[in-house]
């Protein structure tokens, strides 16, 4: 995934003081969080500030890494937890998009969604406009498991699942990003 | 409404078996079965490529990028804050023992003061269906019960032993 130090030979650079080293961490990291931390968080101006505050709680409690699992999914733990309390507190509206009214709320709040979806037909942009309409269960866990290129087994420490849960819920999710692709993107997907 | 787990998918659990056989965790034997139902179902082979789609898509999708100022955001955001020390650096783990000790003892001393303020004889004008004292108590503690007895306890400490060993090899895994 990367190239240049390992996350190890970073942390242990942080801890001995050469804080500037964070960055590289940053930098490494800073897409696949903020990826997931959109899943939950729709708004990208929120999605962002919440990032930011993950990475600061990440740094400040660096020490307590003790190295038995990857830093990535060390990480993604932290985001898990900091994206359910911020919804928690902000009472957001966690529900998914399941029926047809709220899909149609979902585009009149947002205008340039279909127009943005007829200027940009491209395959790409309709699996990540897909995957926003799942909830933040499913997206979570497709995101981890094709972006963030997490096992299922770190998977199910991220989550706090056994690995057979976490599979089962994989399935699922997928089966539903399938059918919200089949439901809403009709004329994309006869077009792959 | 809460999912059942346990419940087979929706197509009779051919997605869950392709969706393995996509991720590469099916077996070996369930791995060619697989391939060779792709060959000669037709039901089969249109699941697989429809699944192998998304599989492809999802994976190729980009991720989402924050803006051009996130890196030097973060990094102004931990110039006002230290590391904290690890947590098993200040949890001592004397306290911790210190409290439990404090806390057995807080309700042994309980039990004991109210064991000491019970008049045992208070109630003795009632009549019990039966005769207490002269319940024959050997009768109760002959062999069949008291190896009962023993052997669930037997069971029961095997198990907790087993638990027990079962942890320390997990962690001396993790550790290697």
């Amino acid at each position: 995934m990367s190239t240049g130090p390992s996350d190890s030979e970073i942390i242990s650079l942080v801890l001995k003081g050469d804080h500037n080293a964070y960055a590289l961490l940053v930098e490494r990291y800073k897409s696949y969080v903020f990826t997931l931390t959109l899943r939950f968080i729709k708004s990208r101006e929120d999605a962002e500030e919440v990032s930011q505050d993950i990475f600061v709680k990440a740094y400040r409690s660096l020490a307590d890494f003790k190295g038995t699992a990857k830093f990535s999914t060390w990480l993604y733990t932290i985001v898990n937890t900091t994206c359910i309390t911020f919804l928690r507190k902000k009472r957001l509206d966690i529900r998914s998009l399941d029926d047809e009214k709220t899909f149609e709320v979902a585009d009149n709040q947002d205008s340039g969604f279909r127009a943005n979806q007829v200027e940009q037909k491209s395959r790409l942009n309709m699996v990540n406009q897909a995957i926003a309409l799942l909830s933040p269960d499913d997206a979570e866990i497709i995101t981890l498991f094709y972006k963030n290129e997490q096992s299922l087994e770190e998977i199910g420490q991220i989550l706090g699942l056994e690995v057979n849960t976490a599979k089962v819920r994989l399935h699922r999710a997928r089966t539903r990003l399938k059918e919200k692709m089949e439901r809403y993107f009709t004329e994309e997907v006869k077009d792959l | 409404m809460k999912e059942n787990i346990n419940t087979p998918l929706g197509d009779g659990g051919i997605d869950d078996r392709l969706w393995e056989f996509i991720d590469g965790q099916s077996s070996i034997e369930e791995g060619s079965a697989i391939e060779k139902l792709i060959e000669t179902n037709k039901q089969w082979k249109e699941k697989y490529h429809e699944l192998l789609e998304l599989h492809q898509l999802v994976q190729a999708s980009a991720l989402e990028e924050p803006s051009l100022r996130f890196t030097k955001n973060v990094m102004e955001e931990i110039a006002k804050y230290q590391i904290a020390p690890a947590a098993k650096n200040y949890i001592n783990n004397k306290i911790i023992w210190g409290i439990g000790i404090f806390f057995i003892t807080l309700i042994i001393g309980f039990l004991i003061y109210g064991f000491g303020q019970v008049d045992w004889n208070a109630g003795s004008d009632n009549k019990l269906p039966i005769d207490i004292s002269k319940v024959d108590y050997g009768k109760f503690f002959n062999n069949t019960y008291v190896n009962v007895f023993m052997m669930v306890n037997v069971v029961l400490g095997l198990m907790l032993l087993d638990r027990y060993l079962a942890a320390k090899k997990k962690k001396l895994q993790k550790e290697a």
